[in-house]
């Protein structure tokens, strides 16, 4: 891994040496279908940062992958000077910390609490009560799960009230925690047929959804769609037989 | 009106951390013991999401959830007893560290508790994971921060006294120190410090509370 980075800073000579450091020594691996995943590549494209990305088979995980998070050895993990950060949310903060760029938490300690508590919920209590209404159909009290999402989105909602992101003017930390929201949500709400969201119930997430998408650290950065959609109907049907 | 205060109760890990934090950088506050089965009508307003302790108000602002509350103190009170390292790195794996114990240590500590058959051997092979983890964390460091009591430490208080205290309560013995010489060195070190045993319960009121708690789920399980 050490001697790749030397070559790979051999190879460029036109880049600032900052430049090649970074390029060469940033490395994400990572599954292009995963929300967790693209939290961190949107992070380091909101600071500018070049990274090496490698898709990893979860089916079949790379000895490096094993090495750099032998607790979870779950993707994401970051690699920066061979040193690995895991955990996505660890490695947001990580990045903000290290690279210069547009910041991705504020400064302010109360605001910076905050954004911590919103992203920890979003991460959390939201996405459980998500997912588990999206999936329904297969579990239990089918009903109940919906108003609980309903009873969390309606909670994101009233936070959008005013803003364009919840991170204010732009994209920040609780955006890119929330991320599932704006792109995998509606891909399962299709394969599953289960709707949780529409702009008549929040009208201010579906405006941020409709912003969040047009960014250009997102846009250009999403999985296929037809692809994403391919994988949660596997999963629908696989979930139909076992019932 | 108090400056600061927090909500907490006697025997809660999570508002001891934030107690100890504040106590650590020479904080005053003014504390508050909240009733579970009767809440407050200020905790749920400064915490109206999750209805919990800790909250920790500083001149009228709620801050929720101990980490935070945690990171919140270190970054306001930034001249005495710093918690958390400058370096990013090591930052992140002190943040790496906390939620390790405080998600996967803690559910699997739960599986051993309340689990039956494979789900509790899982959480054994789970819960020793994690003690190995944090054994080889230790390297030749007194406290994860190094020379003084640090986040991490603060966070694995929950390791040192309340997991021992579980440990007793249930009659189960992981955390050994054949098996974690380094953590059981630094447990020792950690509960004999002065701030410690003077802002922790004892853990003679804890291992009562755990027996009584394990019991009646047990009683339920089995009715």
């Amino acid at each position: 891994m050490i001697s790749e980075d030397k070559n790979h800073h051999l190879k460029r000579k036109n880049k600032s040496s900052t430049q090649l450091i970074e390029m060469a020594e940033v490395k994400l691996l990572g599954v292009g279908g995963s929300s967790y995943s693209r939290r961190v590549e949107w992070a380091l494209k909101i600071k500018g940062v070049k990274y090496e990305f490698t898709e990893e088979d979860l089916q079949s995980k790379s000895p490096l992958l094993l090495e750099s998070n032998p607790v979870h050895k779950k993707i994401p993990v970051l690699i920066h000077n061979c040193k690995a950060i895991c955990e996505s949310m660890v490695i947001l903060e990580y990045i903000d910390e290290t690279f210069e760029g547009p910041s991705i938490l504020p400064q302010d300690p109360y605001e910076r609490a905050i954004a911590r508590f919103w992203a920890k919920f979003l991460d959390g209590k939201c996405l459980e009560a998500v997912g588990k209404a999206l999936w329904s159909k297969f579990g239990e009290e089918e009903e109940k799960s919906k108003q609980e999402a309903y009873e969390v989105l309606k909670i994101v909602d009233n936070e959008l009230k005013d803003k364009k992101f919840i991170g204010g003017d732009n994209i920040g930390f609780v955006d890119v925690a929330a991320n599932y929201i704006p792109f995998w949500l509606e891909i399962v709400e299709e394969a599953t047929g289960v709707v949780l969201v529409t702009s008549e119930k929040f009208p201010h997430l579906c405006a941020w959804r409709d912003e969040y998408l047009n960014c250009s650290e997102v846009k250009e950065n999403l999985p296929d769609r037809d692809t994403m959609l391919g994988f949660f109907k596997a999963k629908v049907l696989a979930a139909t037989v076992a019932k | 009106m108090a400056e600061v205060k927090v909500y907490g109760i006697f025997a809660g890990p999570f508002n001891r951390r934030v107690e100890l934090a504040l106590k650590l950088k020479g904080v005053e506050y003014e504390y508050i013991e909240e009733d579970r089965s009767n809440k407050s009508a200020e905790l749920v307003k400064y915490n109206p999401i999750y209805k919990q302790v800790p909250v920790l108000v500083h001149n009228g602002k709620p801050i929720c959830e101990s980490l935070i509350i945690l990171e919140y103190i270190d970054e306001t009170w930034q001249a005495i007893a710093p918690l958390l390292p400058k370096d990013p790195y090591q930052r992140a794996m002190a943040h790496f560290l906390a939620r390790l114990i405080d998600e996967k240590f803690v559910m699997a500590k739960y599986k051993v508790c309340y689990g039956k058959g494979e789900e509790k051997e899982k959480g054994r092979g789970e819960t020793c994971e994690v003690l190995k983890y944090l054994d080889n964390e230790l390297q030749d460091k007194i406290f994860f921060g190094g020379d003084n009591i640090g986040f991490v430490d603060i966070v694995a208080s929950y390791v040192a006294l309340w997991f021992g205290a579980i440990q007793e309560a249930i009659g189960v013995e992981l955390l050994t120190k054949q098996k974690f010489p380094k953590l059981s060195k630094w447990i020792d070190e950690f509960l004999s410090c002065r701030i410690i045993m003077e802002n922790l319960p004892p853990r003679e009121t804890l291992v009562p509370l755990y027996k009584a708690q394990f019991e009646a789920a047990t009683q339920k399980a089995s009715s």
